[in-house]
């Protein structure tokens, strides 16, 4: 390539908004990291394993959205994993008691977007750091799983097994499942809000900073206790997913599961400080960690816990990019 | 007295150990037996320390406005290099020390990446508090390795009146008291705290001390990681020390430590760590599932903060001048 390519190209980067420029690194990684497995493996780059990695990760698409619009607002919430678990465990007690379908989801999903509520009223009437609240929040999830029971209790129920096991064929040699299309609603529906409604505005510019956004008038309150029940409603759904991915309720599951949701919101370029990333982002950053889990699932001799060294490698090599970055723009 | 920043975290530790002496009327009992003593009382103390002495790292490191997530995972690789040390025939002695080397790396590390590269404390610790853990697998290779060895032992498990292990928490707690609250360091500890700018400005060398935190808090976190396993005289690398960063934290938070840095309580970690541990003996005692210990946990956690918010002392205060001032001032945000 000569100079003048050089400059061409120069010229095309820089034509591409600054903003975005996490967005698209996180998903060169992502094309990286697949591609490298299409390399390596027969059989990788299947248009199967790429929905396959939907399908496994679709629970953890709609908690890294309801994580977004927490981080964005410069919060965090840990109580997710917990949430999800306590999600799973709601549902399959109350099947198991007897009750429709319907009602059993809408007990998950109300319970879940309370929780969150809970934690966004006390972090902003009480001014108590939010990392306290929903460290509290996962506590008292976590142990109402036991409350409700120490076993695991599995899901019989004929409605969430056709859910879970029913599979879409859009295109021939493509198997999606139903949860796929709901995360994939989820994201969208999340896009829309935090783009094109005053809420999303609102969330952007308290993350960007909250006393400018209160004496801009803007509703700051509102949304900063927003964000958490939004961040509440989609740890239910996440664990309404994972329950149809696992087909039980265990108090168990999900453990840790927010290290790995802040991880992919990181690495897809959302800053921790707030104001600034996509939900879009926070997706690629799933699929970069499903990537990995596949790629070390393939290679067959790695055990799994190479993938969270994989994962805390990648977190780091994304903050120390993000950190060069913003060191660059001031 | 009421407004004393100890007040009601003391009063929770006194309200446990109560309810446990009526559940329980010989809980208080202390019985002096072969040069040791027992009771429900020292067993609090034994099964604390580890907690108590990450609990004093993690006091200083979020003074500095930091916060140290990977405690936990430090923890485990410690009890992971000193077993597979002993196991592979090297003595205690030289694997412990070994240990506690690389957890003073593993510190340096979290530090260079908080006070040199600028990355926010949460997100630097998360790195190795996801790949630590990884990592302390990789060096067990995934099994639960038992050691037998008198010397490792007493680390955790052996007395000398009282534990071994408190008496090592307690010693660091007084010695960080004495070098903190004897000189000035508590002090500039506090300012990097409040205000990171303006102590550079004002010559307080910010970067040195906000690296030396995390250094300690790692070596604190090693010394528990022996203790942990030593107890128990195996290295797990899976479950040793987990959630241990979060009952520090919460430690640290009930004995009055501002999470938002620049004031900072040892007493009150000290205290706070017994609450902790306190809480997890009585629900034990009281014979609720164990697991459900996290809900008490939780409404513990939540009855003190708000207990010591600001806002609700504004509350409950009487109210003399009504609606002058905001009671949240909004916050100059250090950007």
């Amino acid at each position: 390539m000569n100079v003048l390519d050089l400059a061409r190209v120069r010229n095309r980067v820089e034509r591409v908004p600054r903003r975005f420029l996490p967005v698209i690194a996180t998903f060169l990684v992502f094309v990286l990291t697949f591609g490298t497995g299409a390399v390596r493996y027969d059989g990788f780059a299947s248009p199967q394993v790429m929905t396959n990695l939907f399908v496994d990760n679709a629970f953890l698409i709609v908690l890294a959205v309801g994580m977004t619009f927490v981080i964005l607002t410069g919060g965090i919430d840990l109580s997710v994993g917990a949430v999800a678990a306590l999600s799973t465990m709601i549902a399959a007690a109350t099947l198991e008691a007897g009750w429709p379908p319907l009602a059993s989801v809408s007990a998950v999903l109300v319970s879940g977007t309370a929780l969150g509520l809970l934690m966004g009223l006390v972090i902003h009437f009480f001014d108590v750091q939010p990392f306290i609240v929903t460290l509290a929040g996962m506590f008292l999830a976590r142990g109402l799983c036991f409350l409700i029971s120490v076993e695991s209790v599995s899901i019989t129920d004929p409605v969430f097994r056709t859910m879970a096991t029913g599979t879409i064929t859009p295109v021939e040699g493509v198997t999606l499942t139903y949860s796929v299309l709901i995360a994939l609603a989820v994201v969208l529906v999340a896009v829309y809000v935090l783009h094109l409604t005053r809420f999303g505005r609102t969330v952007y510019a308290v993350g960007g900073s909250e006393s400018s956004a209160r004496l801009m008038g803007l509703p700051a309150g509102r949304v900063q206790v927003g964000v958490y029940a939004v961040s509440g409603f989609c740890s239910a759904l996440g664990g309404l997913l994972f329950s149809l991915y696992m087909l039980s309720g265990y108090g168990l599951h999900a453990v840790g599961m927010e290290l790995d949701v802040i991880a992919a919101v990181v690495i897809g370029g959302t800053l921790l400080t707030g104001g600034t990333g996509y939900v879009v982002g926070s997706v690629t950053g799933v699929l970069v960690l499903g990537t990995v889990q596949t790629l070390i699932s393939f290679e067959g001799t790695l055990s799994s816990w190479w993938t969270k060294i994989v994962i805390g490698v990648l977190l780091l090599v994304f903050v120390i990019f993000q950190r060069l970055m913003m060191r660059r723009a001031t | 007295m009421i407004r004393h920043r100890l007040f009601w975290p003391i009063v929770a530790l006194v309200a446990l150990l109560a309810l446990n002496t009526a559940v329980n009327p010989s809980f208080l009992e202390i019985r002096f037996q072969d040069g040791h003593l027992y009771g429900s009382v020292v067993d609090i103390l034994r099964n604390g320390a580890p907690t108590l002495l990450i609990a004093v790292g993690m006091t200083l490191v979020i003074a500095t406005r930091g916060i140290d997530l990977s405690v936990g995972a430090i923890a485990a690789i410690a009890g992971a290099i000193a077993c597979t040390w002993i196991v592979s025939g090297g003595g205690a002695l030289t694997g412990m020390l070994l240990a506690l080397c690389v957890c003073v790396l593993l510190g340096l590390w979290n530090g260079f990446l908080v006070s040199v590269l600028g990355i926010q404390p949460i997100i630097a610790t998360l790195v190795l508090m996801t790949a630590g853990r990884g990592g302390a697998m990789l060096i067990t290779e995934g099994q639960i390795i038992t050691v037998d060895d008198p010397l490792y032992s007493r680390i955790g498990a052996g007395f000398l009146v009282l534990p071994i292990a408190i008496l090592i928490s307690l010693g660091v707690l007084l010695a960080v008291a004495a070098l903190t609250r004897g000189t000035a360091l508590g002090m500039l500890v506090e300012s990097v705290g409040t205000n990171p700018r303006a102590s550079r400005l004002a010559g307080v060398r910010s970067r040195t001390i906000v690296w030396t935190v995390y250094v300690f808090s790692g070596l604190c976190a090693g010394l528990a990681g022996l203790m942990i396993s030593s107890n128990v005289n195996a290295a797990d690398a899976n479950s040793a020390g987990l959630w241990i960063e979060m009952d520090a934290i919460l430690a640290v938070v009930i004995g009055g430590t501002l999470l938002a840095g620049g004031r900072y309580s040892l007493s009150g970690t000290l205290v706070g760590a017994l609450v902790i541990q306190s809480l997890t003996t009585t629900v034990y005692s009281i014979g609720v599932p164990p697991n459900a210990i996290l809900v008490f946990k939780a409404v513990v956690v939540i009855a003190v903060c708000l207990l010591q918010s600001p806002r609700t002392s504004a509350l409950l205060r009487p109210r003399r001048r009504a609606g002058t001032t905001d009671p949240r001032t909004p916050e100059v945000t250090a950007a």
